[in-house]
């Protein structure tokens, strides 16, 4: 086991050297850079120019590339991912805002996703080819197939603008400030339903036909069959014995699917107006703000590094079968 | 495919065409390919469906048939061989104006007679009979621009994904079949390119450049290919130990064409299944992109423009944004039942689990 951590870890090294090098060179190779952009509404072209060199100084535009990658991954080693080149604020303290809008709505649709999506593909495994089983899993397909934005726009269009139930831009209502406790939660709630609602129902049928499938396969496993040999109960057996040894393999799809829920969240977020990732990596893509969007692309990347990671090594604590030592 | 072997001795029958008498017995499948073509079909008439100029005509004399041009223009290059005759060239010259019956002016129309980028009404009235989808910002027909902006999501989503399927196909063949260092830098790099999210990407290169439908296309296929190159790989690998491989080799067979006779045509189907539903994802970034500003440019029509002014006009014209939404849904609903019968019908393994 702690050889197969250490030799993840070896190549998780090299891996991480290769994100941060894309983080980098992915801006840095294409034309036109922030000080150029930042000047080019200054009409006298001697100033501009001046300020334009001295902005590239400022940023540190005018070493040569190794150079600025060296500084930016030394400074990054320290924790210290700079300052917005847009407004001048620090980009951990920009990333810390956003990030709570962004995970909080990840972790509210992922538990509303488990919560809904299990009952249904226990009941459908169990029910294999049944009427319910067949329409519910139709009628999730068709849901999995309208793009989450799509559902957005919609929603937007008949619940927030035509029938007015629900808002849709930001996290608060204008005088947030002088509501109640119980009226300001009550205004956040009614905030987060749509957006919410749209990060999750495109995962219902994955979910739920991936607990159906996991399920039906473990319930042919033999210590199921000893299981119900041995007189339990039918309730006992699937729920005990079988359903949580189908989970096992959740764990990698939570992995797989997590580097989706942050960039999914672009349109969503931009749409809803909502102050999280998505739309700061959108705002800094605008703005050519280079320390945030290396920033943005780092950071996420190493996530879904780490996450497979964590991962890949529950797999093998739930799972005595699997070993990792060759 | 052994199953399907011993079921029909007699019939030694492709391997494609096998494939092509199950994926027949899906009924959903067959609506989603119906679907799939249907969108097609409309994306490459689309001049002769909707058009501000018509079929046939006769003006002033003479017998002009501008749309029927429009429709060859679609082809790159055509301009160079084939025109418009003269009127009809002038970008100032208005048919509808210029019509006059008791000249013995007549005209066949296409079926909607308003262009993409005709200004033909009021800005923003809601649907009526001469505008079915209403009129959008500009006053510009909406369902004519949504017969033009499928040719947009069809182009994009089929060109990208041959770009991902070309640098897919040729890094996964190569890491698969050379193995040792190729192998290594290849998913090493494949590694490194999924720990980011794919949109990121997309919209961090996509900043840099002046936006339009071919660079969207191009970014796309540029950051879609690794999903691909590792199921090549996947692939390449597995059939490499295979018999037939082996015996290719033993034969003498040079490595280019081992992979490329032998190996490649074996790995297709499953890439196959990764491109349909890649296609209907490349559709959505499209979408998306346009939606966000940096696809296809606001007088061009594409699903996303469209379904961006029915944002911008939310409270005064919300009409434009369900058909638009509908046009999404469709193509990406048909590109995913066909992708899903797909898998089922070219996995024999899944075929006698099943029966």
């Amino acid at each position: 086991m702690l050889n197969y951590i250490l030799r993840r870890l070896a190549t998780g090294l090299v891996t991480l050297f290769g994100i941060s090098v894309i983080s980098f060179f992915i801006i840095q190779l294409v034309p036109g850079d922030p000080a150029q952009l930042q000047t080019s509404q200054i009409a006298d072209a001697a100033v501009s120019e001046r300020v334009y060199q001295q902005l590239r100084e400022l940023y540190g535009l005018d070493k040569p590339i190794p150079v600025q990658y060296w500084n930016w991954v030394s400074k990054l080693a320290a924790f210290d991912l700079g300052s917005s080149f847009h407004d001048g604020r620090r980009v951990s303290a920009k990333i810390g805002e956003a990030l709570w809008p962004t995970l909080s709505v990840a972790l509210l649709s992922f538990m509303l996703t488990l919560l809904i999506s299990t009952p249904i593909g226990i009941y459908s495994a169990l029910k294999q080819g049944g009427g319910f089983d067949r329409s519910v899993s139709t009628g999730l397909y068709m849901l999995y197939s309208v793009p989450n934005y799509v559902a957005g726009m919609l929603l937007i269009l008949y619940l927030g603008v035509k029938w007015d139930l629900l808002p849709f831009r930001g996290m608060r209502s204008d005088g947030f400030d002088d509501m109640t406790t119980l009226g300001q939660m009550w205004d956040l709630a009614q905030h987060y339903v749509l957006i919410t609602f749209c990060f999750t129902f495109g995962n219902l049928a994955y979910y739920s036909r991936f607990i159906r499938q996991n399920l039906l396969e473990v319930v042919r496993q033999d210590y199921v069959r000893t299981a119900r040999a041995k007189g339990l109960g039918e309730r006992s057996v699937v729920l005990k014995h079988a359903f949580t040894n189908s989970l096992i393999p959740l764990i990698s799809l939570i992995g797989l699917t997590f580097p989706f829920v942050l960039s999914g969240s672009v349109i969503l977020e931009y749409m809803f107006n909502w102050p999280g990732l998505g739309r700061l990596y959108f705002e800094s893509v605008l703005q050519r703000d280079y320390p945030t969007i290396m920033a943005l692309n780092f950071i996420t990347a190493l996530l879904v590094l780490g996450i497979t990671f964590i991962a890949d090594l529950t797999y093998g604590l739930v799972d005595p079968r699997i070993t990792y030592d060759k | 495919m052994t199953s399907e072997a011993t079921n029909n001795p007699p019939a030694a029958r492709s391997y494609w065409s096998i494939t092509w008498r199950r994926f027949r017995g899906h009924r959903l499948g067959m609506v989603g390919l119906c679907v799939v073509a249907a969108l097609f079909l409309v994306s490459f008439l689309a001049p002769m469906l909707a058009n501000e100029q018509p079929l046939l005509c006769r003006f002033d004399g003479s017998f002009y048939y501008p749309a029927v041009i429009d429709l060859i223009h679609q082809v790159p290059g055509s301009k160079l061989i084939i025109q418009k005759q003269r009127p009809y060239r002038l970008a100032t010259f208005d048919f509808k104006r210029e019509f006059n019956p008791e000249r013995g002016d007549w005209a066949l129309w296409t079926p909607m007679r308003y262009g993409p980028r005709e200004i033909a009404a009021e800005p923003l009235a809601g649907p009526s009979r001469r505008h079915l989808l209403g009129t959008d910002q500009s006053g510009r027909d909406v369902l004519s621009r949504m017969v033009h902006g499928t040719v947009v999501s069809m182009k994009v989503g089929f060109l990208s994904m041959g770009i991902a399927v070309i640098l897919g196909l040729v890094l996964g063949c190569i890491a698969g079949y050379a193995g040792g260092i190729p192998d290594l830098v290849i998913s090493r790099f494949i590694e490194i390119v999924m720990c980011f999210p794919p949109f990121f990407l997309i919209l961090a290169v996509l900043a840099w450049f002046p936006p339009s439908i071919e660079n969207v296309m191009i970014v796309i296929g540029l950051t879609r290919w690794v999903g691909i190159a590792r199921f090549a790989r996947g692939e390449i690998l597995r059939i490499r130990e295979t018999d037939y491989a082996l015996a290719a080799r033993s034969l003498g067979v040079r490595p280019a064409q081992l992979v490329l006779r032998h190996l490649l045509p074996n790995a297709m189907a499953p890439v196959l299944v990764s491109v349909t539903f890649g296609i209907a994802v490349s559709i959505l970034i499209e979408a998306g992109l346009s939606w966000l500003g940096f696809g296809v440019q606001p007088p061009d029509p594409s699903w996303g423009t469209i379904l961006r002014s029915g944002y911008e006009n939310l409270f005064t014209a919300g009409h434009m944004i369900p058909p638009a939404c509908v046009a999404i849904f469709l193509a990406v609903l048909s590109f995913n039942l066909v992708g899903d019968t797909l898998r089922d019908v070219i996995d024999p393994r899944l075929q006698a689990e099943r029966g």
